[in-house]
């Protein structure tokens, strides 16, 4: 293979030589005089210029440099034996384990699936976290992120997620992480005995932002394959997904690129569902479900990386003050389990509570303004600080069958059974005997009249 | 069937010969070597042993920029490109609806078939399929002159009588000098027409038309066909929108909404309920999961005026957002082709594009990489005519058989950040008729669905006044003027006592206000998840809005607010029943009945 020489440019982590022959997209490996050498990628071609990204970066290049093509795209390492080991964000392990430079190789980024050989979502996904199974379902194949600001405890949301989720394999991207933050997940998977299924792959907060670019490519691609090839029920934990985005936009900028939007470039949309698409219920093999962190400047949900995302995901927790916020969180999969894959109350539960906690913040905003409060707005304020106790505290712990049941306690300890405007049949059934008995005979009649679906919202 | 070598199909075009330049993502330049280029031809670009598609788009000297419409990983300087001299085209015929295509027409469930899991690059396969027999019944005989357009006979497609036209740009009149009845495959020759210098041409059931041409316009510009007025409501059995925010069949509307806001769901309600003989769904830069559960649930659910599965007048377009870019921008313009060609049989059609953004974000990463000089939010120069060109593909048509077609679009509208002061919500603002405005707020008071009434409009409810009138009922548009106006006092009133207070406002406003919410709750909003609700026919909505007309144009004789705010709240919970029942089922008179008690009662 040809050692090509004479670098002419280099601008951020891109340098520029000339080759003939090269191939669009092509690998490379860039040998500085002082023996380092990283590997670069092939990212334009104009006539026999060819213009390369540098993974390790750009600093420290020597025009005396030398690059090498590899004739092949980037490929990642995938088998069984890549369980429980620890990669670098461009796929190399660097966890000191055994050689696995002869396992298999995936191509990263490649073809899109097929939507003819999707299948409709439809097994929940169990956390433990009521806010998230009682209100927000997270579902199988759901790519769905957490919107969150700097400060709050989205690692610690993730990774309870990932180790309480019962899937087969955890597939972790760390972006731009702290020490820190990677000792965190490492240690965490580790002792919840999980890092035997699970495979990381870390760019650190010191790596190159070019590195950063691949590693959610990398991920999917070992995700993608151990879901079509093992039918494997596979759970990708990224984070963080806005240092991903940043990370675009720096390159795009080096690129000379017009940006359409606070820098970040026109193709922000099409990149990040490029990735997020890969969350797939494969008709008849394993799954893909993605979970990612994405932390919002200055708590903008308007801001491009959020806004972008959310276009793109089916739904989005939002994580702030040590909660997960029922309103601005929203689970665009959760009517394909709720009722089916649950109980058969937990619709009405969850709807009618989330009715009350609506009520419960307006007669604290009454309350705020000193304006006359009524017995109701009693009540709803009674109401909405046991919901807070009891199921928006981030350290609440309950399987979604405890967490119903609570729910029906809580609402019988406020209210009376006909201001649930819940279905007879369910109230008879569920709402707890002694605070109920007497009054229900005679209020059922009210509620029967009533639908359980979002009533009478007349304020 | 599989094509993966470059296609001869066109043999009287001339093609030409160029090699690989540059490579800029799927922006590739190409150096002619051999033939003339033709602006937005069709172009296939040899990597290995894959030919790629592609359309060149700008032409400078003996060099080009074509948007490849696929992955151009691997591709080199130097690598051969095969130009067609053909515009990218569709092929139009039986066998469209109840089918799924990519951008490009690619047939989803044949390439799944040939190639499992994913979408290799390099394949393309018939959209239409060759082996199936249509019976074709012919409407001209023998010795009859014929022109574009003109019908020459009639296949079934499911329900749909299918005209088999002369092609559409035909300029001659032509003989018939052969004709035959029975069943064929769509390649078969089934007509020969001649032309005076007694030149004879062969025609199938199977025709292609370019995608970016207007299907009617040359027949139009010859006075074959005839642009009308639109003059009839398109029912979407939406209450919101057939009562207040009425649709016409030919006409345009754009639903623009922040992420969340229900523009989808809104959308597949109208391509489940409208009232239309064909749906074209595409599904242009969203998720794929979307359609899928279209692709699910269509097949199973009737269409309440056939009686036969929806999808049997359904098309589905689905370039989802991680399908090439390229063919995201192509796609609209492949459904709106499809649409035409069966407006052109006096259908009436409706096109559903989610979203519009994402086509004209997919015309800024070309224009990106071709460095054209950016206008706002770096979007091209041309955004707006784009915009407008495609939007004035609708339109009511008299075709040649003096049947009317109708081809009726609406776009949904994905802002930045929610916002609508954006390049695309403002171009398209400006061409539509219909504005069904989606917020945030409403989204998230789950007032579903989440069109906001106070910034909502449609230029029809005037244009339609004489239909409204005769259909519906002689003072329909006035009463619906009327309530819009009280949903904006009803607001005012809201705001004012945020300031003040229930107890800072007189109790003649407070109940102003509450009809306000009435009208909102019991009639605005649409629980699209209820069996009955989800769907209100224009005679059930005639009568269910003459009776919210009754609450709102009352006169209550209640002392308090609590007593006035007790009164609204059985309203409201009697008239929500009234909705989830079954028309003119027992239930469904008995909730009228206490209504009308309670009204009378108080008022
Ligand atoms: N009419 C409705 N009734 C009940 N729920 C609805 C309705 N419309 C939307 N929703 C809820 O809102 C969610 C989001 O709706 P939808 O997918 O249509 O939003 P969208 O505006 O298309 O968002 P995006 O721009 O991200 O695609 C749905 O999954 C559903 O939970
Ligand atoms: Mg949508």
């Amino acid at each position: 293979m040809i050692e090509h020489t004479g670098i002419l440019e280099i601008n951020g982590d891109i340098i520029k030589i000339k080759a003939k022959g090269v191939r669009y997209g092509e690998l490379a490996t860039l040998n500085n005089p002082n023996g380092r050498t990283s590997p670069a990628q092939v990212i334009r071609l104009q006539g026999d210029l060819v213009t390369l990204q540098v993974f390790t970066g750009g600093q420290g290049i020597s025009t005396g440099a030398t690059v090498r093509f590899l004739g092949h795209p980037m490929e990642v390492i995938c088998s069984d034996n890549i369980l429980g080991r620890v990669f670098s964000g461009a796929g190399q392990p660097i966890d000191g384990g055994p050689d696995l430079s002869m396992e298999p190789q995936v191509e990263i980024a490649g073809p899109s699936i097929n939507p003819w050989m999707r299948v409709v979502p439809s097994n929940l996904i169990r956390t433990n976290i009521p806010m998230i199974d009682m209100f927000n379902c997270l579902v199988e194949s759901q790519k769905i992120p957490i919107f969150t600001v700097a400060g709050e405890p989205y690692n610690e949301l993730l990774a309870r997620i990932g180790i309480q989720a019962d899937a087969d394999i955890i597939v972790f991207a760390g972006m731009g992480l702290t020490f820190d933050d990677y000792h965190f997940f490492w240690n965490t998977f580790q002792s919840q005995g999980v890092f035997s299924r699970t495979v990381m792959f870390v760019n650190m907060a010191s790596d190159s932002v070019v590195e950063r670019l691949l590693t959610p490519d990398i991920a999917l691609a070992v995700a993608e394959r151990f879901a079509v090839e093992d039918s494997r029920r596979v759970l990708v934990l990224m984070t963080d997904m806005t240092a991903y985005a940043d990370a675009l936009k720096e390159v795009g900028i080096a690129m000379e690129q017009i940006p359409s939007n606070r820098g970040y470039m026109g193709d922000l949309y099409s990149t990040l569902a490029f990735r997020y698409e890969r969350a797939c219920d494969f008709k008849g093999a394993g799954s893909v479900t993605i979970l990612t962190v994405t932390t919002m400047p200055g708590d903008d949900v308007t801001h491009p990386v959020p806004d972008n995302t959310g276009f793109i995901t089916e739904g989005q927790f939002y994580l702030h003050d040590r909660i997960i916020d029922p309103f601005g969180s929203l689970s665009r999969l959760k009517q394909l389990v709720i009722g089916t894959k649950t109980r058969e109350d937990h619709g009405a539960v969850a709807n009618t509570m989330i009715r009350f906690f609506a009520g419960a913040k307006e007669a604290e905003k009454k309350q705020s303004l000193a304006f006359e409060l009524s017995d109701t707005d009693e009540k709803l304020l009674h109401f909405g600080k046991l919901f807070r106790e009891r199921f928006m505290d981030f350290n609440v712990n309950i399987a979604l069958d405890d967490a119903l049941n609570l729910g029906w306690k809580t609402l019988a300890e406020c209210f009376s059974p006909e201001e649930l405007l819940m279905k007879e049949d369910l109230i008879k059934k569920y709402l707890p005997r002694a605070a109920a008995a007497e009054d229900l005979e005679a209020e059922i009649t009210v509620a029967e009249a009533a639908k359980d679906v979002d009533l009478v919202e007349v304020r | 069937m599989v094509n993966t070598a470059i296609p001869t199909e066109s043999p009287q075009l001339e093609s030409a010969l160029a090699r690989v330049v540059e490579v800029n993502a799927n922006v590739v330049t190409l150096e002619l070597e051999q033939g003339n280029l033709v602006k937005n031809e069709v172009a296939y670009l040899a990597v290995g042993d894959q030919s790629l598609k592609a359309e060149v788009i700008r032409i400078q000297g003996n060099r080009a920029d074509m948007q490849v419409f696929e992955d151009v990983k691997g591709v080199r300087v130097g690598d051969r490109i095969v130009c067609t001299g053909e515009l990218l085209s569709v092929e139009l015929g039986p066998g469209l609806l109840g089918r799924v295509f990519d951008g490009l027409q690619n047939p989803l469930a044949d390439l799944a078939q040939t190639h499992g899991f994913f979408l290799p690059r390099g394949i393309y396969l018939d959209a239409l399929n060759r082996d199936r027999r249509w019976t074709f019944t012919p409407q001209v005989k023998v010795g009859d002159t014929v022109q574009a357009g003109d019908v020459l006979g009639t296949v079934m497609e499911g329900q749909i009588p299918h005209k088999i036209m002369v092609p559409f740009d035909q300029p001659h009149r032509l003989a018939v000098s052969f004709i035959q009845e029975g069943s064929f495959r769509i390649e078969e020759p089934v007509v020969h027409l001649q032309n005076g210098s007694g030149d004879s041409i062969r025609l199938s059931m199977l025709q292609r038309w370019p995608v970016k041409v207007p299907l009617s316009k040359d027949m139009q510009d010859r006075r074959l066909v005839e642009r009308q007025y639109p003059s009839e409501a398109l029912v979407t059995t939406i209450r919101i929108i057939d009562t207040f925010f009425p649709l016409a069949k030919g006409g345009t509307a754009c639903v623009p909404g922040p992420f969340g806001a229900g523009k989808t769901v809104l959308q597949q309600l109208i391509a489940k309920f409208s009232e239309v003989d064909v749906v074209i769904i595409v599904a242009c830069g969203e998720r794929a999961g979307e359609v899928v559960e279209t692709l699910t649930e269509f097949p199973a659910l009737l269409d309440p005026r056939s009686g036969r599965p929806l999808m049997e007048r359904t098309i589905i377009i689905c370039n989802t957002s991680s399908m090439p870019v390229a063919a995201r921008e192509a796609s609209i313009y492949t459904g709106i082709t499809l649409g035409e060609y069966y407006r052109q049989m006096g259908l009436q059609v409706l096109l559903l594009a989610d979203s519009t953004s994402r086509w004209a974000q997919a015309l800024r990463e070309i224009s990106g990489r071709l460095e054209e000089i950016p206008g706002e939010e770096a979007f091209p120069a041309y955004l707006d005519s784009r915009i407008k060109g495609m939007y004035e593909r609708a339109g009511v048509l008299r075709t040649r058989d003096g049947s009317v077609g109708s081809l009726t679009i609406l776009g949904n509208v994905s802002p930045a950040g929610g916002n609508f002061e954006e390049p695309v919500t403002q171009s398209t603002i400006a061409t539509v008729k219909v504005f069904l405005g989606l917020t945030y707020n409403r989204a998230y008071r789950r007032a579903y669905p989440a069109i906001e009434p106070l910034i909502s409009w449609s230029r029809y409810l005037d244009q339609l006044q004489d239909y409204f009138r005769t259909h519906l009922s002689p003072e329909w548009v006035e009463k619906v003027k009327f309530s819009l106006e009280l949903l904006k006092t009803g607001d005012t009133i809201n705001q004012m006592m945020q300031v003040t207070g229930e107890e800072g406002i007189p109790l003649e406003d407070y109940i102003v206000y509450l009809k306000a919410q009435f009208l909102d709750n019991a009639y605005l909003q649409q629980d699209a998840f209820d069996d009955v609700d989800a769907s209100s026919p224009q005679a059930r909505q005639v009568q269910s809005f003459l009776l919210v007309l009754k609450v709102l144009e009352a006169e209550f004789k209640v002392a308090t607010k609590p007593d006035a705010y007790g009164l609204f709240t059985k309203l409201t919970s009697l008239f929500k029943n009234l909705n989830y029942s079954v028309l003119d089922s027992s239930d469904y008179q008995r909730y009228e009945q206490e209504l009308e008690t309670l009204l009378d009662q108080n008022a």
